[in-house]
């Protein structure tokens, strides 16, 4: 079958060069960043592809912008909506004069320049709108101090606390700018998550957040958003970018996207995003709505609008999503186990090696658990240069992940076993292997199995993260819904995640109990 | 000659250290050591912790190498025997029994025949315990734990024995246990070996325990004999000053003993 492949792509090269066959790949990868505008945006690219009759694979929620990037450039992903004043300031980590960055045009000249020479990525011309940060205050805070733009703010900030999202407090456009344009020094700043920012700020916990300026919860919230009056944020042109593969080989993708280009513009998108953060419709539908609107996909009513469930009770929600649910928890559980297996079986093997060297064996494991302290986001980012995205990189970094406790386990089980038995045994003659095998394993079991039980539990939790990189699970709610403020969301991944955890660990203290040697065993 | 061959008879075997020098990394464990221990007869070492009375066990089983000096049994040099196939012609009875806790008694019993393949592996464990005091039928089937220290010591004694051994090895088998239960398990020990005749090398600290039990006594100092004899001997002709010290603390600690 290998050589059927080999020679049906021989034969093509010689034939014609045509890239659509020469590409291994058929299916187009469209992904987004996890907020709200970006999993609409890459929806509508991907109904729009579709429309043309492209296949596509959809990767929404990737990371956040180095993972996106990174798997672009990778060619692990072919499109993904991007933002030019962050591809200036996060990806190209460069700066324009005042006077260069005022103008939207020449930023985004500039910056799809400097792409498609540094990275080979392709921005396609601007969609039509801006989604710049937005710096927002309630009515209440404005009023009773007299806000209205940054330098007020920046009057007032001693005595203001700042709730920013990560993001935002790190990044050079950010809070670093504004104290150095605005001289902002608030009393206290709080990294909040962007689901939590605007619960926080309306009940008064915070005084100021950033959010953008196209961002359907400032509406919900009814906030105010102050003036940049000294035009410290740079353009941030939405626009979809394209990796350099596909850049090379499918013109006829880069066409239909191009049709999205100059049709969108910040009341259109304020609109749709509330409708899809506030209203709670769902992506899908409010893209394929907006694609009819445009005239870019022919009318046809294919299905209902969907009742707006969101008053439905939250058992009535999850009863509604189950096979979504089922399909995610499926997904889930086969990067666990697969994960888990490929890392018993290198890390017992591992941990029995380790013990008959000890020397090296302290510096191993102090190796391996220093994977365990690399924060899990940069692991998978990490995976991508060589990986890629989806399921193969997450179950090579879940797998970097369980090895550490198995192998210490397995390490300071055998070691440890009763060492008067295990001398004894020697003593009367038992080889190494009759040794291993009928008296230091059986007496280090429950510590392997308990090795195990731990990365089981870790694995469990860490998968969720996999959605970050387009693995799918479990996360791909949680990460979804923290992005869409829907706790609902959040919740209908987070639990199914809690009970798996608690039955691969049910599971696992059974086999524990299995494999614990006799005297135990009874005791039990 | 092969193992099997020497100790097939099941008779026992003499023993020999012929000036043996140990070495660990820096320290000198033991020095120029000879002893001879006729056949069936019973040794015993004595001396403070750290005086190489363990290390020369061990290098009887090939646990510990000499850096020079030969070990032999039966005539034999150790070395020349496959290192397992040695260990399990000689018994070994360790200060805490050494039991493998997950095993049932019998099995633990009938493990040195079982590695040797014999097919009435279970009926010589059998055997063995009778021979300890302990029935087969009421222990065999407990585990270790579920045993009083005294009667573990008397499954590792029976362990030891099962296989019936050229030379049997105790490293202070006794040492672990209370006095009352000590005396109890040396009893045994003693009329085991009225039955039993087997070449025995003890491990005590105790020179009342070896006056006891053994034929003859060899006092280990820093790694050196200090002196070989009886109890007798050592008591009225002690050759050196810690010999004399020994002797004495010992015999005070027994009248000590002596109601008034």
């Amino acid at each position: 079958m290998g050589l059927v492949v080999f020679m049906v792509s021989g034969m093509s090269v010689r034939a014609q060069e045509t890239p659509a066959v020469l590409a291994p790949r058929t299916a187009i990868v469209v992904a987004s960043k996890p907020f709200g505008e970006s999993y609409l945006l890459c929806e509508m690219f991907a109904q729009l592809l579709e429309s043309r009759g492209i296949a596509v694979d959809r990767k929404p929620g990737l990371g956040a912008t180095e993972i996106a990037f990174a798997a672009l450039r990778a060619d692990a992903i072919d499109v993904y909506p991007e933002y030019t004043g962050t591809g200036l300031l996060a990806v190209l980590h460069d700066s324009l004069t005042d006077s260069l960055a005022a103008d939207p045009r020449r930023v985004y000249a500039y910056v799809a320049q400097r792409s498609a020479e540094v990275f080979g990525v392709h921005w396609l011309p601007p969609l039509g709108f801006q989604n710049t940060y937005a710096i927002a205050v309630t009515r209440q805070t404005a009023a009773r101090l007299h806000l209205h733009t940054l330098t007020d703010l920046a009057r007032e900030g001693r005595s203001l606390s700042a709730g920013f999202t990560a993001d935002f407090i790190g990044r050079a456009d950010g809070l670093h700018g504004l104290a150095r344009v605005y001289r902002l020094e608030p009393r206290t700043v709080r990294p909040l998550a962007p689901a939590v920012k605007y619960q926080a700020l309306v009940s008064g916990a915070v005084d100021v957040v950033d959010g953008y300026s196209t961002d359907g919860l400032l509406a919900r919230y009814d906030l105010l958003t102050l003036v940049d009056d000294r035009h410290f944020f740079p353009p941030y042109e939405a626009a979809a970018v394209v990796s350099p593969r596909l850049a090379r080989t499918r013109p006829d993708v880069i066409g239909i996207l191009g049709l999205l280009s100059g049709r969108l513009d910040e009341a259109l998108m304020r609109a749709l995003n509330r409708r899809v953060e506030v209203d709670g419709e769902s992506v899908h539908d409010v893209a394929a709505l907006t694609l009819r609107s445009l005239g870019l996909v022919a009318s046809r009513r294919t299905q209902p609008v969907v009742a707006n469930d969101t008053r439905a009770t939250f058992p009535e929600y999850m009863w509604a999503q189950r096979s979504t649910i089922t399909g995610l928890t499926l997904r889930h559980l086969e990067l666990v186990l697969v994960a888990l297996l490929a890392a018993v079986l290198v890390a017992v093997p591992l941990g029995l090696a380790l013990e008959r060297s000890r020397v090296i064996a302290e510096p191993v494991i102090r190796g391996l658990g220093a994977i365990q302290t690399v924060p899990s986001i940069a692991l998978l980012a990490f995976m991508i240069p060589a990986l890629g995205v989806g399921v193969v990189p997450a179950l090579v970094a879940l797998w970097l992940y369980a090895l550490f406790p198995i192998v210490r386990g397995t390490y300071s089980g055998v070691r440890d076993a009763d060492p008067d038995a295990v001398e004894a045994a020697e003593a009367l003659g038992m080889t190494a292997r009759q040794r291993l095998l009928q008296v230091r394993l059986p007496l280090a079991a429950p510590a392997i199995m308990s090795g195990i039980r731990t990365a089981a539990v870790i694995t469990v939790g860490t998968a969720t993260l996999a959605a970050f990189i387009g693995a799918g699970g479990l996360g791909e709610p949680i990460v979804a819904g923290l992005s869409l403020a829907d706790s609902r969301l959040v919740l209908s991944g987070a639990l199914p995640a809690a009970v798996l955890a608690l039955l691969v660990d049910g599971v696992l203290a059974l086999a524990e109990r299995i494999v614990a040697p006799a005297h135990r065993r009874r005791r039990a | 000659m092969t193992a099997t061959a020497l100790f097939e008879t099941g008779a026992p075997l003499s023993f020999s250290a012929r000036a043996v020098n140990v070495h660990f990394r820096d320290t000198i464990a033991l020095r120029d050591v000879s002893i001879d221990v006729p056949a069936g007869s019973c040794a015993a070492l004595i001396g403070e912790s750290g005086s190489g009375k363990t290390t020369l066990l061990r290098c009887v089983n090939r646990l510990v190498s000499p850096r020079t000096g030969d070990i032999s049994i039966g005539g034999a040099d150790v070395r020349s025997f496959d290192v397992a196939q040695l260990r399990r012609r000689v018994g070994y009875v360790p200060q805490h029994g050494g039991l493998l806790p997950h095993w049932r008694v019998l099995r633990n019993a009938a493990l040195v025949p079982a590695l040797l393949g014999n097919a009435d592996a279970i009926e010589a464990a059998r055997r063995a315990m009778s021979l300890v005091g302990l029935d087969p039928d009421r222990y065999g089937n407990r585990f270790p734990h579920e045993l009083s220290g005294g009667q573990r010591q008397r499954v590792a004694l029976a362990r030891a024995l099962a296989a019936t051994p050229g030379v049997l090895l105790l490293d202070e088998p006794f040492g672990a246990l209370d006095a009352i239960t000590r005396a109890d398990v040396q009893g045994a020990f003693e009329r085991l070996r009225s039955d039993l005749p087997v070449t025995t090398l003890l491990v005590t600290h105790d020179l009342a325990e070896a006056a006891r039990l053994a034929d003859q006594i060899i006092v280990l100092k820093e790694g050196r004999v200090e002196q070989r004899g009886t109890f007798v001997d050592l008591m009225h002709a002690p050759e050196t000053a810690y010999v004399e010290a020994l002797v004495s603390r010992a015999i005070s600690a027994a009248s000590s003993l002596v109601p008034s």
